[in-house]
């Protein structure tokens, strides 16, 4: 059996190097829906894609990834909200892991938008 | 419905993280001598009166302002006795919330239990100020993870969403869990 005792050796290595990582002001949120609705629909790999894609690539200081509960859009779920700082929140629908990591990259990244993937081209399809 | 009793754990547990709970026990227990499967998710949050105990398993109560329904304890509910087995909540007001679901485990319509591990590590990265404690039990082989003993060794400075103590915590679980139940398929 794996002990705990490995988090020893974690705790000296990271001593010195870890600063204080505060949510700052500058930082883009992205928020998962994990209420039942989300869950159902399969946000826990959309979740631990991101949060583990912006770990990997050592984005954690200018990306937040979170979790919230339903915000009424359960028919679209899994939803992915990205909030920049100082620009309108976009709602990304229907998510995947293989969509979100797309939103990482283009949108997160890139600075563009995924338009194809956002609730307003979603409505427009339903029309 | 959920496609795994893992999902109903996370939702579930969810609920005990909203209700302020500061600990929340959470143990699996496959049983395949007694054909059975227990998961019991207990938290020291506010709390419900028994009516509302009783109401949370009709799916057209909830408490959020959002939508109409809640399923979360519904499906779980369903879940559970759909295999013969049984469902019970047990809740004081400000003192904490029992959930128990007890599942036969060799029920035809008894759905997989799914990525355990991941339902744990989701839950205890995402929400660093409630203590969980876990225990996996297959026959008489168990381990536990708590993170107030995680605390005590790593300190206050170092958060368990950093990389090195994430991918520990993942790596415990799965390497644990594996050695308790010798990989069976649940």
């Amino acid at each position: 059996m794996k002990s705990l005792e490995e988090l020893r050796a974690i705790r000296t290595k990271m001593q010195g190097k870890v600063g204080v990582r505060a949510e700052n002001e500058n930082q883009t949120r992205v928020v998962v829906g994990m209420a039942t609705c989300g869950i159902a629909s399969g946000a826990r790999p959309v979740l631990t894609a991101l949060s583990d894609a912006v770990q990997e690539q050592g984005l954690t200081d200018k990306i937040n990834v979170t979790q919230t509960g339903c915000i009424g859009l359960c028919q679209y779920e899994p939803i992915v909200e990205v909030m920049e700082p100082g620009k309108e929140k976009v709602t990304y629908v229907k998510m995947t892991p293989e969509k979100a990591l797309e939103v990482l990259r283009r949108h997160l990244l890139g600075g563009q938008v995924v338009t194809k993937y956002t609730l307003s081209a979603a409505q427009k399809n339903a029309e | 419905m959920m496609p795994e009793i893992a999902l109903n754990i996370l939702d579930v547990a969810e609920n005990s993280v909203r209700a302020k709970a500061s600990l929340v026990e959470i143990t699996v227990s496959v049983q395949p001598k007694e054909d059975t499967l227990t998961v019991v998710i207990k938290d020291d949050g506010c709390g419900m009166t028994p009516e509302q105990a009783e109401k949370v398993q009709d799916p057209f109560f909830t408490t959020r302002t959002t939508r109409k329904v809640g399923l979360g304890v519904p499906f779980f509910k369903q879940a559970a006795e759909s295999t013969g087995g049984r469902f019970q909540i047990d809740s004081e007001k400000d003192k904490g919330t029992v959930v128990t679901a007890v599942f036969t485990l060799s029920h035809i319509d008894r759905m997989p239990l799914g990525d355990i591990s991941s339902t744990i590590h989701t839950l205890i990265v995402f929400h660093e100020d409630t203590d969980f404690r876990y225990t996996y039990q297959y026959n008489e082989k168990s381990f536990t993870l708590d993170t107030r003993e995680m605390k005590e060794i790593l300190g206050d400075n170092i958060s368990f969403a950093e990389k090195e103590v994430s991918d520990f915590i993942r790596d415990y679980l799965e390497t644990n869990k594996t050695e308790a139940d010798g990989g069976a398929d649940i």
